[in-house]
């Protein structure tokens, strides 16, 4: 069923090429705020402070940005980088309920194609704009970020690859679950960007309340932000093993409780 | 029809529940080679539900199905390759193209599969190949998901409610096209519940209400067998006319509404026996209509109300 796979996946990125926010919402905006961000926050530094370690611990940097330049180094990256996966990981969510109510996904049914490909096909198709995206940012940040970054792309993209491929099972759930198309973006979102604001990115778990702690302890972000920002810092896999199995056990959960409940209409 | 070929659907003691509500109960038929097939009732019947477990889309709690000799559900891949389906209600990609539809659906089937442009030139659709979804008429969505469903060559092809929400002349161009599905040596399993697009397609029909189904049989022996009832209508000056009809062994009642003159009667000897009658006695008739009951006669009869109640 590959050629279906193949065929199907070209299918689907022209016609999200075709939507009026298709290439548009996902590509060129999120790259083009990543450029005027980066130029405004290079404005506020002079290039020898960003990216090392502050020279005098007198400077007048604003102390949330950091005094050795984290934020734009780090933080900004791997915001960065999660926004675009969570907005991958909702279109899909929209995108599902939109062809369930639609009638779609039975009419893809009732053909050879087997159920597992037409899904699949979308997450590839994901995952391609997500990459594309990331690519581009990764070229914007090289040209417009002020600091010398040097982060391995390679793993970088695999660290990104896993927390998007378990934040996309739990999407399935929602997806599974989200009453109609009209609800599906907005109860996504809902349950999100949250999960961004106690994954630990801004507000370290350590400096949260123990019972919001707990909380984000439960949540994958938070273990994909931890791995994010690790690998992005330059901290080796093993340091971060912890993250990888967390991840790895919430996709295998989150895949089979969405294989039980998964509705095709 | 020919007896001799195995039913290419065979439908028996199917039951299907959801939760409390029973959507089939011991629902049993077949469907002959190279017929086309009808299943009619009011919405909320259980057509689609019947339709959908023999396509293989849904299981049935009990009974079992064999569709070309094969398990619906089990054999599911292997049957998807010789049926072709058309869903009530389906929607393809808004912004996908009509090719680009064909194209895929063509590449999807392991058999040479039929040719796509030909099939959108039958289909009137040949001009519409660059179109998205979304801009077609209902009549070209229609069309382009009978398209979908011939474009394997399926020998079996199921429509679900193929008409609803079409306006009359597009629906008279899908009944033709059906027809040439038949003639082309396929078999067609259809549901409606609209009784007039049943009789003008269906060589053989399903009554189905609250998931049972209550008789099946040809149109025309179902309506013989439930509505005898014929009734001619004469216009006539003829002031005898009246007194003559009235000593018609077959009329059972005659009323007049000025120079109309409504004759009762049952069987199909009553339009024989008036004409006669208007023959033999010279009656100069301006007017002369004869009203056979329906398919909708025959489901009043059998349920008690109206299909459209």
């Amino acid at each position: 069923m590959l050629r279906g796979l193949v065929k199907l996946t070209w299918l689907e990125i022209k016609i999200f090429l075709r939507e009026p926010m298709g290439a548009v919402g996902t590509i060129i905006i999120p790259v083009a705020m990543f450029i005027v961000f980066g130029r405004v926050a290079g404005g506020m530094f002079a290039p020898g402070t960003v990216g090392g370690p502050a020279t005098s611990p007198g400077t007048s940097a604003p102390a949330a940005l950091g005094a050795d330049g984290v934020w734009v180094r780090v933080i900004l990256p791997v915001f960065a980088a999660l926004l675009i996966a969570l907005s991958a990981v909702i279109s899909l969510v929209t995108i599902i309920s939109i062809y369930r109510e639609g009638g779609i996904l039975k009419r893809l049914r009732a053909t050879p194609l087997r159920p597992a490909t037409i899904l699949t096909a979308h997450v590839v198709v994901k995952l391609l704009f997500t990459a594309a995206t990331l690519a581009l940012l990764v070229l914007a940040g090289k040209r417009y970020y002020p600091s010398g970054v040097s982060v391995s792309v390679g793993s970088a993209a695999i660290a990104l690859l896993i927390s998007t491929w378990s934040v996309l099972s739990l999407g399935f759930i929602i997806a599974s679950l989200v009453p109609t198309a009209r609800f599906a973006q907005p109860i996504a979102a809902a349950i999100f960007y949250p999960m961004v604001a106690l994954s630990g990115l801004f507000v370290p778990l350590a400096s949260m309340p123990p019972g919001l702690r707990t909380v984000a302890r439960l949540l994958p972000l938070t273990y994909a932000v931890s791995l994010l920002k690790g690998i992005w810092q330059g901290d080796s896999w093993f340091a971060h093993a912890g993250d990888v199995a967390a991840l790895v056990v919430v996709f295998a959960v989150c895949v089979a409780i969405s294989s039980r409940v998964f509705r095709w209409e | 029809m020919t007896a001799t070929r195995p039913p290419v659907v065979q439908v028996s003691g199917c039951r299907k529940t959801y939760g409390s509500l029973v959507a089939l109960d011991e629902v049993s038929f077949d469907v002959a080679d190279g017929e086309i097939f009808g299943l009619i009732g009011p919405n909320g019947a259980g057509k689609t539900t019947t339709m959908e477990c023999v396509e293989g889309l849904r299981r049935p709690d009990r009974g079992t199905i064999a569709v070309l000799g094969m398990d619906p559900f089990r054999d599911a891949y292997a049957l998807q390759q010789r049926i072709g389906v058309q869903l009530q209600q389906a929607q393809l990609q808004k912004r996908i193209t009509v090719w680009e539809a064909v194209d895929f659906w063509a590449s999807l089937y392991r058999r040479p599969s039929a040719d796509g442009r030909r099939l959108l030139e039958q289909l009137g659709l040949a001009d519409k190949r660059n179109a998205w979804f979304m801009t077609l008429s209902g009549g070209q969505k229609q069309r382009l998901f009978i398209a979908l469903a011939l474009i394997n060559d399926p020998d079996v092809v199921f429509l679900d409610e193929l008409t609803t929400g079409l306006d009359p002349q597009a629906r008279r161009a899908i009944w033709d096209l059906v027809h040439d599905i038949r003639t082309r040596g396929k078999t067609v399993f259809l549901t409606t519940h609209l009784m007039e697009e049943a009789e003008r397609l269906c060589d053989r029909v399903a009554i189905i209400e609250h998931g049972r189904i209550i008789d099946n049989d040809t149109p025309d022996r179902l309506v013989a067998r439930h509505c005898p009832e014929r009734t001619v209508v004469v216009t006539t000056d003829d002031t005898g006319a009246e007194a003559r009809f009235r000593e018609l062994p077959q009329a059972q009642s005659v009323t007049r509404h000025g120079a109309r003159l409504t004759i009762e009667g049952r069987g199909d000897d009553l339009v024989a026996a008036v004409i006669d009658c208007v023959s033999a006695h010279r009656i100069r008739v301006s007017d002369f209509r004869t009203l056979m009951p329906t398919l909708e006669d025959v489901f009043l009869r059998l349920t008690g109300h109206s299909i459209r109640d």
